[in-house]
């Protein structure tokens, strides 16, 4: 927003003023001036970074900071905040359009499967599995979208369905096929490096190698640094995000995606397709997991019918962390890139300052709880002006 | 009188074996405020519903500009030049004025499917066309939710100027607001009518329609109970009709006679 739009507006305009008002609430006296300070505090994402800076210190005064914020430590959260966010973003996306995805962690197990399955009983490419995934969460997402506007039913309890369907087609296939629930060895004799390196690569390796070399960070005693480079998840993530950060606030997409969590009716009548929308909100957050679900194939060389298993909940709470109302309308996807990276480093932090993990979700429940209050405040108290951009 | 620029000829809806409105005919003229007026239940609503394309006539004809349309969607009836000010004001209080007032509109910077909007351009032409209609904003960026009831009917009477309306409908647009308020939206009707436009005010409040309207229709029971112009009928008269007429008055003598029975005791 430029700021001598805000200069004109405290200018009264000469003519015009038949219709005005009149009397003392003339257009400058009402409009308050506000710091710079004032107005990122009204952003969206300002509850959540101000979380993840309070979160960083913490840990910073706990024992196992050096660790943790070591290069090792940092790519370590860091790609456990990428593997969320790639889902969380996507998520939030369609949360802000005013439905719920609960099967995002079924369909990561899911893709999985197909992607074993494909490679190792049908001698299916890599390239050629992980296309098949993708191929099978469109037709999920579309499917979900397609219950979801035809019969008005909550998303909640549709995708609810699917969360079972999807997870018990994961299991019975499998089973049936292989007799087990896990497939390994799906990247054995198959050379695919090529598509392998597009979902577990590392990005800037040579810089990394330079650096090692050069004894700034820390290497193996062949001289390969511990850290490669930086993981492609973290790339998919950054990617993803920034993506989808310009569709919400930059294009007609993301006014058509906020009116239609904000108010549908309203939206339909304005002539924004809005079942369209969310159909294509449904496919985006099935291939979200299914990208995750090849990332985490690739990385491990196995699927296994578990995996995913509670990534909805873990996707939602980032979301809400972020900032974006679970009432729809309102929120941003870099608000949600702040919520992964406190649930990451949350996550590795209790792990490295020693604290028994199993203490990890008291706290997500206590960090739930406070995002929502805030959430709520910020609705309320900092929806005027600037809040809505 | 020149072409109507929209016109109802017999037009029903049932709803069932419900006869929401029956036989309606009407004739709205550009540069005219055409007031429909009609108790709860006369069949207002349905009517909105007609002329703003969320219903389609079980029969009869709509015409704009004297030509026969089918109105689709509201969206199709904008398109055609018929836009809408819904009593629930039609916009997203979390969204800012600027977005509220381009959705569905959207200007882009190109034709390319993910190609930004025009966000600078958005912000000028939203502030431009409220002050063509005497509207002044503090800051298009804020969201709509800030804005009091009056305000919003402001934007979207702009809104549907600006987008080329040839007929506005306004349905109720004064009902949730208070004295003050609904004269500045009163103003904007008068603003709208100068500007050719043809205006189609819905209200069961006589004291808001009576003074900007040129025309009435009285609708009662889902009938047309016939259309006046303003200098052939008085304000009372107009009451008298869309209640009912004689129904009122036998209730009026009803309540007198009540009060009467409480008064006496005490006196």
């Amino acid at each position: 927003m430029a700021v001598d739009d805000k200069m004109t507006s405290m200018q009264s305009p000469a003519d015009r003023l038949a219709i005005r008002r009149k009397g003392g609430d003339a257009p400058d006296e009402r409009l308050a001036a506000t710091s710079g300070l004032v107005q990122m505090l009204r952003r969206p994402e300002a509850g959540a970074a101000a979380g993840l800076v309070a979160t960083m210190i913490i840990f910073a005064l706990l024992p196992g900071a050096a660790n943790l914020y070591s290069l090792q430590g940092s790519m370590t959260f860091l790609t456990l905040s990428a593997e969320l966010g790639i889902i969380a973003t996507a998520a939030a996306l369609l949360i802000i359009a005013g439905e719920f995805d609960l099967s995002v962690g079924s369909m990561i197990g899911f893709a999985g499967i197909v992607i074993g399955l494909t490679v190792r009983e049908l001698h299916f490419p890599l390239w050629g599995g992980i296309a098949t995934a993708f191929a099978a969460a469109i037709l999920t997402g579309y499917l979900n979208g397609l219950i979801v506007v035809k019969t008005r039913l909550p998303s909640f309890i549709v995708t609810l369905a699917s969360l079972f369907i999807l997870r018990g087609l994961s299991i019975g296939i499998t089973r049936a096929v292989t007799g087990r629930t896990q497939i390994p060895y799906i990247l054995d004799g198959i050379p695919d490096p090529g598509t392998a390196a597009i979902f577990n690569g590392h990005l800037l390796t040579g810089l990394f190698q330079w650096m090692g070399t050069a004894g700034w960070i820390a290497t193996r005693s062949d001289g390969t640094p511990f850290v490669a480079g930086i993981p492609m998840s973290i790339v998919w993530w950054l990617v993803l995000t920034a993506l989808a950060g310009y569709v919400l606030t930059q294009t007609r997409y993301g006014n058509w995606i906020f009116a239609t969590g904000g108010d549908a009716t309203v939206a339909r009548n304005v002539g924004v397709p809005v079942d369209k929308v969310k159909i294509w909100l449904f496919i985006y957050t099935a291939c979200a997991a299914t990208l995750l679900a090849a990332i985490q194939v690739v990385e491990a060389g196995s699927a296994d019918t578990t995996r995913g298993l509670l990534k909805e909940f873990e996707a939602i709470i980032a979301a809400v962390i972020g900032g974006v109302l679970l009432t729809g309308g309102y929120g941003t996807v870099y608000g949600v890139m702040f919520g992964a990276l406190i649930f990451g480093l949350v996550q590795m932090g209790i792990f490295y300052t020693g604290i028994d993990t199993d203490w990890f979700k008291v706290f997500l429940g206590l960090v739930i709880l406070v995002a929502v209050l805030v959430n709520n405040y910020i609705r309320t108290k900092a929806i005027g002006r600037g809040a809505s951009r | 009188m020149s072409v109507p620029a929209m016109e109802l000829r017999g037009v029903s809806v049932n709803f069932g074996s419900v006869k929401a409105l029956q036989d309606i005919d009407i004739k709205v003229y550009p540069g005219e405020v055409h007031s429909l007026l009609g108790d709860n239940g006369a069949g207002k609503s349905t009517l909105i519903k007609v002329l703003s394309g969320v219903h389609r006539p079980s029969s009869g004809q709509i015409l704009v500009d004297g030509k026969p349309v089918t109105l689709r969607s509201p969206r199709d009836a904008q398109d055609k030049g018929v836009a809408t000010v819904f009593q629930d004001l039609g916009m997203i209080s979390m969204m800012s004025i600027t977005r509220n007032f381009f959705l569905g509109r959207e200007p882009t910077r190109s034709r390319l499917p993910f190609s930004r909007m025009d966000k600078e351009a958005a912000n000028r032409i939203a502030r431009q066309a409220m002050a063509d209609i005497g509207i002044d904003i503090r800051d298009p960026t804020q969201a709509v939710g800030t804005l009091s009831g009056g305000e919003r009917q402001s934007v979207a009477i702009a809104r549907a100027v600006h987008f080329g309306a040839r007929v506005l409908i306004l349905d109720e647009p004064t009902s949730a607001l208070g004295v003050h308020q609904a004269a500045v939206v009163l103003k904007h009707i008068i603003e709208a009518r100068m500007r050719g436009l043809a205006v189609i005010f819905i209200s069961h409040n006589i004291h808001h329609a009576y003074p900007v309207a040129d025309t009435f229709t009285l609708l009662n029971r889902g009938r047309n109970r016939g259309t006046y112009a303003k200098a052939d009928i008085t304000r009372d008269e107009v009451i008298s009709i869309m209640s009912g007429g004689e129904d009122l008055k036998a209730l009026e003598a009803d309540i007198e006679r009540l009060l009467a029975s409480i008064r006496q005791p005490v006196a």
